[in-house]
């Protein structure tokens, strides 16, 4: 009895050794390049690893059971005739009961440091956004009252482009320029079907809707290039849907920033 | 409360076809429609089968090269659609329903055994159309979900014949939830109690609840969406002041509970084979039922769930957050049961006991990814990419088709009277089980990484994970080999199996194999104990 005791508590402890080195050492996430990006990982990191623990020890049970319990070929007759155990079904009931709540309490406080709680706004001097029935996204902000520094940026998605439209140096471009370490505020609208904007680097996706605009905001955190990516399904062309952001130093993006608006005055 | 059929009205045998004939008749028989719903949703399992192989074959590179990209995304659509409304739902509902819900109550037939075959007649013609529509100007291509615009905006005619295809589909399986209700409610042999019927009743009762409460909902939207098309109304066209979003929300209302449509019998099934082949009891049946109405009640409410990067307030993502993890405590307490059912048996390693014990971990791997996926932070970035793809894979192959292959090997005996070959049935399992998971598993690596769902070219970096993905689902259009070769060869050479080859305790098994047209020579057996292994012994 004891020695079987020891294997159990040895097994269980191998399950949590296992999953928790697997969790800790084995990166299944592109690169993290904005605010939301880190805090993404721990929730992805937390779960992965129970996860690991749930399914790891499913499995054992199941294999093991298969071995220790098949039937011999000189055997004849039934199993025990079990038919259940109040206590262990309560346990069973009440633990996972209190795990789930646990990680949706964790979630929910993800999502409110990534900003998705916050009530949404948006701060465009060329819209009237008063009257406009703003419909949700995510709000990386701190507070309601955004800066005026905020980078303001309309987003309108096509058949099978996105156009990024500057507000403040009046042009419209096919890649997204952002500089580093800045509050992005994005209004999206879409002009055909849904689409949808999804940086995978950084950990972000929110649909671009037809009638109704949405709302996305971030804040990239490393300089380089990332793919934008369309993910509705939005016609033949939807796999070749992508385009560009650019996250640059700030001097890099006043360059281009300025370049841009002046070809676009001259027109 | 049982009605006892008089053979001079109904099934009546001289005015029936018989031998293999019955098969293409009218049939009123439970057990004859029950073999036209398996073997019809097992060719359009190979149609469907067939499509996805195409669709692995263009994702076996990363340009567009294999297939025009219109074809590619009516392929997806039509991929979606058979698999689920024309093999899945009308297989583990219709087809093991029909053959074992009144053996399970002690009945002679279904309650309504024309509206029975209407059911059945409903599907040939919708999967036909839905397959015939791809010669006429194209299929569907907007997904199984049809969202608008784009099922507004694509070629109409293969819009309208997906829709239409839906509809009837859909109407047969409210008539097929209609009938198990009232059969298990009503249908049972004096002296059965309901908390003494087989697991599968129960899967089947809370099964037809959500069909007949949420199928409506999709009909009507479908009906709306047609308008749309054909009307030029504008319920969901933007362009005429409608809402997409709308759209989402009724369609969810139907297809999340759709999901437990496809698993909730299979959980009933599972439930049934298990204890028969491990020669236990099954373990915890009280809390097993309350597991399964919690399932039936907590499906109605999580449909948002799909929808967290719809423009939804944060109000509703949070409220569909706590709903949907709940889930998982009900199906949790099922999965510790069916291993503790395990625990402690004499377990006959065969096919049967196999594909139940892969379903156990594979499904325990999806409903782990489904829990990650319930949370809104974690879903905003893989929504709608290849891991959403391979979670619902892991829950509706990895688990539904699994216990539909399980319960061939189970109750094939029971039906043909000849035992399936045991080795080629293990060599189905290994090269199915080894083929899923080298097919799907690496997709959640995928959509992780950024690789979005429904795309016919995607970024070269991920070439040789997709390939590998490729190479897993060769495996699984190879495992049917084995299958089909064991099916044919049984039904004929097979060794024969007597009336009760595994001894089980189950009313089906308590009549010959195959059974009499009327189920029973005498009267129903009452069966108070279908899982009272280890009893008969000690007693």
């Amino acid at each position: 009895m004891l020695i079987k005791k020891i294997y159990l508590i040895f097994t269980i402890s191998l399950v949590f050794a296992i999953s928790f080195w697997i969790g800790f050492n084995v990166n299944l996430l592109p690169a993290e390049a904005s605010i939301n990006a880190p805090i993404y990982d721990e929730l992805f990191k937390i779960l992965f690893i129970i996860g690991l623990i749930i399914f790891i020890g499913m499995t054992i049970a199941v294999i093991y059971s298969l071995f220790k319990f098949r039937k011999r070929n000189d055997q004849i007759g039934d199993g025990i005739a079990l038919e259940g155990n109040l206590t262990l079904e309560i346990v069973w009931t009440i633990i996972p009961s209190i795990i789930v709540l646990l990680i949706g309490l964790y979630s929910y406080n993800i999502y409110d440091r990534m900003g998705g709680m916050k009530e949404l706004n948006h701060n465009h001097e060329m819209m009237s956004s008063d009257t406009e029935k703003i419909w949700a996204g995510i709000s990386q902000t701190s507070d309601n009252a955004i800066s005026k520094n905020n980078l303001s940026i309309e987003v309108s998605a096509m058949q099978f482009a996105f156009l990024f439209n500057y507000p403040k140096g009046n042009f419209i471009s096919g890649e997204l320029h952002v500089p580093v370490d800045q509050k992005v505020s994005m209004k999206m609208e879409s002009k055909d079907v849904i689409h949808a904007f999804w940086v995978p680097e950084f950990r972000i996706k929110q649909d671009i809707i037809p009638g109704q605009p949405t709302i996305l905001n971030f804040t990239p955190t490393k300089v380089g290039k990332y793919p934008i990516i369309c993910a509705e399904l939005c016609g033949p062309y939807h796999g070749g849907m992508r385009a560009s952001i650019i996250v640059e130093e700030e001097s890099d993006y006043n360059d281009w920033f300025n370049k841009n608006k002046k070809s676009e005055v001259n027109l | 409360m049982t009605i006892s059929i008089d053979p001079q009205k109904t099934n009546n045998e001289s005015l029936q076809p018989k031998g293999w004939l019955r098969y293409f008749s009218f049939s009123l028989d439970h057990k004859v429609i029950g073999i036209q719903y398996l073997v019809c949703g097992f060719i359009f399992y190979l149609v469907g089968g067939t499509l996805a192989s195409a669709i692995r074959i263009e994702l076996a590179s990363p340009m567009s090269d294999f297939m025009p990209r219109d074809v590619y995304n009516q392929v997806l659509t039509l991929h979606g659609t058979i698999m689920i409304f024309l093999w899945i739902v009308p297989v583990v509902n219709g087809a093991f329903g029909n053959y074992l819900i009144p053996f399970y109550v002690g009945a002679r037939d279904m309650a309504f055994p024309r509206l029975n075959a209407v059911a059945f007649w409903l599907i040939p013609p919708s999967g036909l159309m839905l397959v015939a529509s791809y010669f006429v100007e194209g299929a569907a291509q907007a997904g199984w979900t049809a969202y608008p615009p784009l099922s507004i905006t694509t070629p109409h005619s293969g819009q309208i014949i997906w829709i239409l295809s839906v509809l009837l589909l859909g109407g047969s399986s409210i008539f097929g939830g209609i009938n198990f209700i009232a059969t298990i409610i009503k249908l049972r042999r004096p002296g059965l109690k309901l908390m003494q019927l087989p697991m599968y009743c129960w899967a089947m009762l809370g099964t037809s609840l959500l069909v007949v409460l949420s199928t409506p909902v999709l009909a009507g939207t479908l009906i709306l969406l047609s308008f749309d098309i054909i009307a030029n109304t504008g319920f969901f066209n933007p362009v005429l002041g409608g809402n997409v979003v709308v759209y989402q929300h009724l369609f969810w209302f139907y297809s999340h509970p759709a999901v437990y449509i496809m698993v909730l019998p299979a959980f009933g099934l599972v439930s049934e084979i298990l204890p028969v082949h491990a020669r236990k009891p099954l373990f915890g049946y009280t809390t097993m039922v309350f597991s399964i109405m919690g399932i039936v009640v907590l499906g109605l409410v999580v449909w948002a769930h799909h929808m967290f990067t719809s423009g939804t307030p944060p109000w509703m993502r949070l409220f569909f957050t706590i709903a949907t993890a709940f889930i998982a405590v009900p199906t949790g307490i099922k999965f510790f049961n069916w291993v503790a059912t395990l625990w402690g048996g004499k377990i006959s390693i065969n096919s049967a006991m196999l594909f139940s014990c892969g379903f156990i971990i594979n499904f325990v791997f999806g409903g782990i990814t489904g829990v990650a996926l319930a949370q809104v932070p974690f879903d905003i970035h893989v929504h709608d990419t290849y891991f959403v793809v391979a979670h619902f894979h892991y829950i509706v192959y990895g688990g539904t088709v699994f216990i539909i292959f399980s319960s061939i090997y189970h109750w094939f005996p029971k039906v043909t009277g000849k035992m399936l070959n045991e080795k080629l049935g293990i060599l189905h399992f290994v090269i199915t089980f080894i083929g899923f998971n080298l097919c799907f598993a690496p997709q959640h690596w995928l959509g992780l990484n950024g690789m979005p769902r429904r795309v016919a070219e995607y970024d070269p970096q991920f070439q040789f994970v997709n390939q590998i993905s490729s190479l897993g689902a060769l495996l699984m259009a190879i495992s049917t080999i084995p299958f089909l070769i064991n099916i044919f060869f049984s039904i004929r050479g097979g060794k024969d199996s007597g009336d009760n080859p595994w001894n089980a305790l189950t009313p089906e098994w308590l009549t010959s194999s195959p059974p009499p047209v009327e189920n029973w020579e005498g009267e129903a057996p009452l069966v108070e104990e279908p899982y009272g292994y280890g009893k008969q012994f000690s007693d």
